[in-house]
């Protein structure tokens, strides 16, 4: 999840990209736009189908900003799960984007006040982007593309899924499977790691035995749990990467 | 103030304190080997476990979902064949609709 550190010192200071390699940033940053319009629909319906109100929905996607996590917050509310296991869901989630601050700032280097609007689009699509960038304007260029097109769709996506979300159920158009299909595309690159298919492996296990024995959102704190416990012993041997 | 609107409002306050900590603190704290770890980890652990409870958790008991499971499946063709988030989209919703309409 967390891309490797760029180091956006070692190369000329101010090198103007071609303007092939501009607008391949834009064509990737409109179909994220396109992806997360239908995603942020979804969200939406399913916020509403959980029980939260259109207003409340919007809320999520305008200040959390961060799909898993809010997700995983209507999910466990509308499972009839505690608030604080639904917020601390949330924020356990949301802690990779803590690190993915690490490369945006050696990319971007915001200063001061900057630093405030600047925070609110580090995700894992705006990182992801600016990761494959090789010069500092194509970072600049990629993460503010992105995050625009990112921001203005998504939170559109939302405010129409949750008012169509109210005069339809989710579930006839399929759209309850969104999340857990978006969750499994983001783990996909994880499973060429051994480790990480070890930890998802007792995570799904843990998951599993624990849903009938505790109330909504335990589960996944639990996994957390699982994560923080694996997290703490050095890898067996260093970065046992699979064979394919 | 309801404690939805309570949970909202504390979770995207907090979800945005940790982005604002990422590009404020100074590397060397969140450099560490443990904590990077840990970090990297976290999401694994927890969007597999959120995948579990999606599919087999209905109030605290276990349910099968055939339409799901299967929309799911489609999904995971979709990233074997390495499609885009849109097709891995499209693919499990549209799959679990139909099922769900044939049935």
């Amino acid at each position: 999840v967390i891309p490797s550190a760029t180091d956006a010192t070692s190369e000329p200071v101010g090198a103007e990209p071609a303007p092939a390699a501009t607008r391949a940033i834009a064509r990737a940053a409109a179909g994220i736009g396109l992806y997360a319009a239908v995603f942020g629909f979804a969200f939406g319906a399913v916020a509403v189908a959980s029980g939260l109100n259109v207003a409340q929905a919007c809320v999520l996607s305008v200040a959390m900003f961060t799909g898993a996590s809010q997700f995983a917050l209507v999910g466990i509310l509308g499972s009839g799960g505690s608030a604080a296991a639904a917020v601390s869901s949330a924020l356990l989630l949301g802690v990779r984007n803590a690190f993915y601050g690490v490369p945006i700032s050696h990319a971007l280097r915001p200063r001061g006040l900057r630093r405030l609007w600047t925070a609110q689009f580090v995700i894992d699509e705006t990182t992801a982007m600016v990761s494959g960038q090789h010069t500092a304007h194509g970072r600049r260029y990629a993460f503010w593309t992105t995050a625009i097109a990112l921001f203005a769709t998504w939170n559109a996506g939302t405010l129409v899924g949750a008012i169509v979300g109210h005069k339809i159920n989710p579930a006839n158009l399929g759209l309850d499977v969104a999340a857990p299909a978006i969750f499994m595309a983001l783990l996909w690159p994880h499973f060429s790691r051994a480790r990480s298919r070890a930890i998802a492996a007792v995570s799904a296990v843990t998951a599993f035995a624990l849903i009938p024995l505790t109330p909504a959102g335990v589960p996944v704190l639990a996994a957390a749990a699982v994560a923080v416990a694996a997290g703490f012993a050095p890898p067996a041997t260093e970065e046992e990467t699979s064979r394919r | 103030v309801s404690a939805t609107w309570t949970a909202i409002l504390v979770a995207s306050v907090g979800c945005y304190g940790l982005k604002l900590a990422g590009v404020s603190l100074p590397d060397s704290l969140l450099n560490h080997d443990r904590v990077q770890r840990i970090a990297g980890l976290l999401p694994v652990a927890m969007l597999t476990a959120l995948v579990i409870t999606d599919l087999f958790d209905t109030n605290d008991h276990y349910s099968t979902d055939l339409p799901a499971l299967a929309g799911l499946g489609a999904a995971a063709v979709a990233l074997r064949l390495r499609q885009s988030l849109a097709v891995v989209f499209l693919a499990a919703v549209a799959v679990t609709a139909v099922i769900r309409a044939a049935t």
